[in-house]
């Protein structure tokens, strides 16, 4: 193989790619040397299986993906505002739209809210840890090694072009040729390892390693979106495996499975994508939920209203969830009768989710509501998340999807869902929980200067996408029609304001880590209803000194007037907790190498990589590391330094 | 805390002026414009769900607005209007429960009715037969085949008025969607089956169609035009092309077939007579033939206009 096959050559914007990962490398790779930094990396964070450090680790990366998956929306949404300078051709845009796609529901909305549950579900229930800590290090090693494979795709070897749902016939070996589409293959079936496995995890977590006595209807609502959440994982995520695994299959080996030759079944991949893809949108929007309703009690000063309401309402969402995945291909020419069935489901939805929103504002109801940057990221959900919800209704009717089916009005519908549910819940999540993570809270007037150009920018970008939608503007054109011009050049300027926005977020990030008062009580808002303030801040790796007991609804609440702490000196005794290991990275490397050679389609360097996966597995099954005990003497002097308390 | 008050209404206010204004523009939309009894219907359908949409955004804002205002943390409120406890209540919980399954029975209704009509040809020209058209997508061209006139056309389409099309879809390599907004929604064109969709023109005129599935990089070309006229105007297109055209050969075919772009033809004869691509048969027909084809890079960039000019 030629060098120049291997690296892509040719496209100025590709080279500046080049150049820029080239020197970033460099730079971190000088700062951890010159600071003398790789020990200390190494120790404390590569080889962790602190829940609380994995879940930063996620939230960073899915932060940079949220760069990157960014940087592809400016990109096209620069090609459609001046489609006469022909800053993308048409295979580069089809590249960047499949990856902005890919990017931002795999490698950035699934680990960002993965990476909250993973800090915050623990410290919710009264948990020490995870139910599997070193399990949880792989989950987070696959996701990482999976997305760096599927992002290192457009400087070497070609990015995927199919779009992020990658038909067959289109997708297959025929008509997409070439390492690109094994990347978006390999890339997702990597990080899907880790999504099964952390759904597992949570689970058990959730089920068995509850702070005693806490009853499943006394568990905040966040931790319960979490469970359901992980239901869904288990049930959709192996059906991404084998559909994932049969297309390599198909383009690596020459099986016939979704191929127009040898009897294939092209549309067999529709459907088997989108029983995974449809509850896989309930993934990324459930957890959001919870989010919300914890940050709207806590800065209404309320109790959440129609708590048992609103668990059954994500029990019966999960649920429908599976019953609906039709709906992405009504055109497909199933029949009346069958898209009837589908058209109904999909509508039915609507009505846990209006039972959700009415919930979340008869919460704000004789509430005293304080407008800090977290609840603000949740109080503008609501009115975005209804304009998305009700077109969403109209879609699902399915005579009318005829017209809207894979037009722009679709693409803002589910940016309508998808920005203003999941990535506020981000924002929201991440400004609210993030004195749990470092200590310090961001910068509150920075923050508000982020939220508005964000959200005004995101109402200014998706709101006349409506209207060109009904114009008959199909999504994944490179250039368009001169009537659609106006609203698209609008989108655009909407589109930079969202960018700023983002801008002035990590800017925040920075700001606050420099100049931000130090957390000095775990209850950093004061008004703290759940389990997770009940820890000291900075939160010590055990978590809590002595666990909870007997512990209802709305626990540190109940905590509070009672008078009770989880420091409790007269009750302390050793605790277990795991030893870090280097064996999740080291093993998900290897399985990266592997997937890498099978992307080039190197079937030897890949089986040896394989192999030596499995030699990592059984060295791990012969490792007798029982971890190690915290001594009461050092709880006692933990606590006593994160909680002020003078040494006796 | 005035001045804040004053900013909230004047949002709102806004807001609901610029929906209105931006509504207003509905009349030119193409969606909201139909030249057909499919267009038509799906239209109505839209408008009339678009009533309980704009119902419910109106109560849900409103609600919104007027409970944030009111239930913000400042001094001048009383005692009374905070209640952190209260976490429910039986009653008005119903009512949100009740009234959205009777918006989702009021909009499912007509949905299926709706449903059911467009699996048959349109009511209006049910004392004709309609026009059977077999419209085959292949990258990234079209190809219209009518088998009655045993004429085809690629590129663009001439069809009579007030009398229906059935429209026989299918797909010479990757999957692609027909749709023509002005006459109606779309549906799927795939290879070794074959989709039936009926649509109709009143007016006589031009519309656009094209792919709206994204089928690799000459996806934006993907386009054809529809002259719509009258049967008369219509059949002496169709003597004209089946007197002046020359006939499709396999070998002709085979050629346009290639991945591509390529300007509108017309024969006097279809390729249906050696490959039938609706068929599981011939469903790797495009396949085999051009599998090197689809290697090639086609750099394709906007050079401002379209490529179908040629008539």
């Amino acid at each position: 193989m030629q060098l120049d096959e291997f690296f892509v050559t040719g496209e100025p914007l590709i080279y500046g790619g080049m150049v820029a990962i080239a020197l970033v490398t460099s730079a971190i790779l000088f700062i951890l040397t010159y600071f003398k930094k790789w020990n200390w990396l190494w120790r404390e964070w590569l080889t962790t299986v602190d829940h609380k450090k994995i879940g930063i680790m996620y939230i960073l990366s899915a932060l940079a993906m949220l760069f990157r998956g960014g940087m592809d929306a400016l990109m096209m949404r620069v090609q459609l505002a001046f489609p006469g300078m022909n800053f993308l051709n048409a295979q580069h845009y089809d590249e960047v739209f499949t990856t902005h796609g890919t990017v931002m529901i795999i490698f950035m909305a699934m680990p960002f809210l993965i990476g909250l549950m993973n800090i915050i579900v623990p410290l919710q229930i009264g948990a020490r840890d995870f139910a599997f800590p070193f399990v949880n290090a792989i989950s987070f090693w696959s996701f990482f090694f999976g997305a760096m494979l599927f992002n290192i795709s457009f400087v070497i070897g070609g990015s995927p072009d199919a779009g992020w749902t990658s038909y067959t016939p289109l997708a297959g070996a025929a008509m997409s040729p070439g390492p690109g589409q094994n990347f978006y293959l390999l890339g997702l079936q990597l990080a899907g390892i880790g999504t099964l496995a952390t759904g597992i995890n949570l689970m058990v977590t959730i089920l068995k390693m509850r702070a005693p006595s806490m009853k499943m209807f006394h568990m905040p609502i966040f931790t319960w979106s979490s469970f359901i959440t992980c239901f869904i994982i288990i049930f959709a995520f192996p059906i991404l495996t084998v559909a994932l695994a049969l297309m390599t299959i198909d383009r690596i080996f020459g099986s016939q499975f979704f191929t127009l030759t040898g009897e294939g079944l092209p549309m067999m991949w529709t459907n088997l994508f989108w029983m995974w893809g449809h509850p896989e949108v309930y993934i990324v929007i459930l957890p959001a939920f919870g989010i919300f309703s914890e940050i709207i009690a806590t800065f209404a000063k309320k109790r959440l209203f129609g708590y048992s309401a609103m668990v059954w309402s994500i029990v019966l969402i999960a649920g429908l969830s599976f019953l609906v995945w039709v709906h992405h291909f009504f055109t497909m020419g199933a029949g009346a009768f069958v898209n009837s069935v589908f058209s109904i489901s999909t509508m039915l939805i609507a009505v846990p989710t209006g039972v959700k929103i009415f919930n979340w504002l008869g919460t704000l109801y004789k509430s005293k509501i304080e407008f800090s940057v977290a609840m603000l990221w949740s109080l503008a959900f609501i009115p975005s998340f209804v304009i998305g919800g009700v077109t969403g209704v109209m879609l699902g009717m399915a005579a009318a999807d005829f017209q809207f089916h894979n037009s722009y009005f679709l693409v803002a519908h589910f940016h309508y869902v998808l920005i203003a549910g999941t990535v506020f819940a981000c924002f929201a999540g991440l400004v609210y929980w993030y004195p749990k993570m470092f200590g310090h809270k961001l910068n509150e007037r920075i923050g508000k200067w982020s939220f508005w150009f964000f959200l005004i920018g995101f109402h200014v970008c998706f709101f006349p996408q409506f209207f060109i939608g009904l114009d008959g503007m199909p999504r994944r054109i490179f250039y368009i029609a001169p009537e659609w011009f106006t609203l698209n050049f609008i989108s655009t300027i909407g589109a930079f304001g969202m960018g700023v926005g983002f801008a002035i977020f990590v800017y925040n990030i920075y700001y606050s880590f420099r100049y931000s008062e130090r957390e000095t009580t775990g209850d950093a808002w004061n008004n703290g209803r759940t389990l997770e303030w009940a820890t000291a801040a900075p939160v010590p790796h055990y978590n809590f000194a002595t666990l909870p007991d007997k512990v209802g609804y709305d626990a540190l609440l109940d905590m509070k007037e009672k008078g009770e702490t989880t420091f409790d000196e007269s009750k302390l005794e050793p605790i277990h907790m795991p030893n870090n290991t280097g064996k999740p990275i080291i093993m998900m490397g290897i399985l990266a190498f592997a997937s890498f050679a099978l992307v080039f389609e190197w079937v030897t360097l890949a089986a040896i990589g394989l192999i030596g996966t499995i030699i990592m597995m059984g060295i791990r099954s012969f490792d007798y590391d029982d971890g190690h005990y915290v001594s009461v003497d050092e709880i006692k002097r933990t606590e006593r330094a994160a909680r002020g308390l003078n040494d006796e | 805390m005035n001045r804040k008050k004053h900013h909230y209404k004047k949002g709102f206010i806004f807001l609901l002026l610029s929906m209105v204004v931006l509504l207003s523009g509905c009349e030119q939309m193409v969606v909201f414009d139909p030249k057909g009894p499919v267009a038509e219907s799906q239209k109505d359908l839209i408008l009339y769900s678009l009533i309980y949409m704009a119902g419910i955004i109106v109560v849900v804002f409103a609600a919104f607005a007027i409970i944030v205002v009111k239930y913000r943390d400042h001094p001048n409120r009383k005692a009374s209007s905070y209640k952190p406890n209260l976490h429910g209540n039986k009653a008005i919980e119903a009512v949100w429960i009740i009234i959205p399954i009777i918006i989702v029975t009021l909009l499912s209704i007509p949905t299926v009715n709706t449903l059911f009509d467009l699996e048959e040809p349109p009511v209006s020209s049910s004392d004709k037969e309609p026009l059977v058209v077999y419209a085959t997508a292949a990258n990234w061209k079209w190809f219209f085949s009518y088998p009655e006139q045993d004429i085809e056309t690629v590129n663009y389409l001439h069809i009579p008025t007030d009398r229906a099309i059935e429209f026989r879809l299918a797909s010479a390599g990757s999957m692609a969607a027909l749709w023509i907004p002005a006459l109606g929604g779309q549906k799927y064109n795939m290879a070794g089956m074959q989709t039936v969709l009926y649509l109709q023109a009143d007016e006589p005129g031009v519309y656009d169609g094209r792919n709206s599935n994204f089928n690799g990089e000459g996806f934006t070309e993907h386009t054809f035009e529809v002259y719509a006229e009258s049967g008369d105007k219509f059949n002496e297109w169709v003597s004209e092309q089946q007197e002046t055209a020359p006939n499709l050969t396999q070998k002709k075919y085979n050629k346009l077939l290639e991945p591509g772009l390529v300007d509108r033809y017309t024969f006097s004869s279809t390729h249906r007579d050696w490959v039938q691509h609706g068929t599981l048969e011939d469903m790797d027909y495009t396949i085999e033939r051009f599998r090197e084809a689809y290697e090639t890079n086609m750099h394709l960039e906007n050079d401002g206009e379209q490529t179908n000019n040629e008539h």
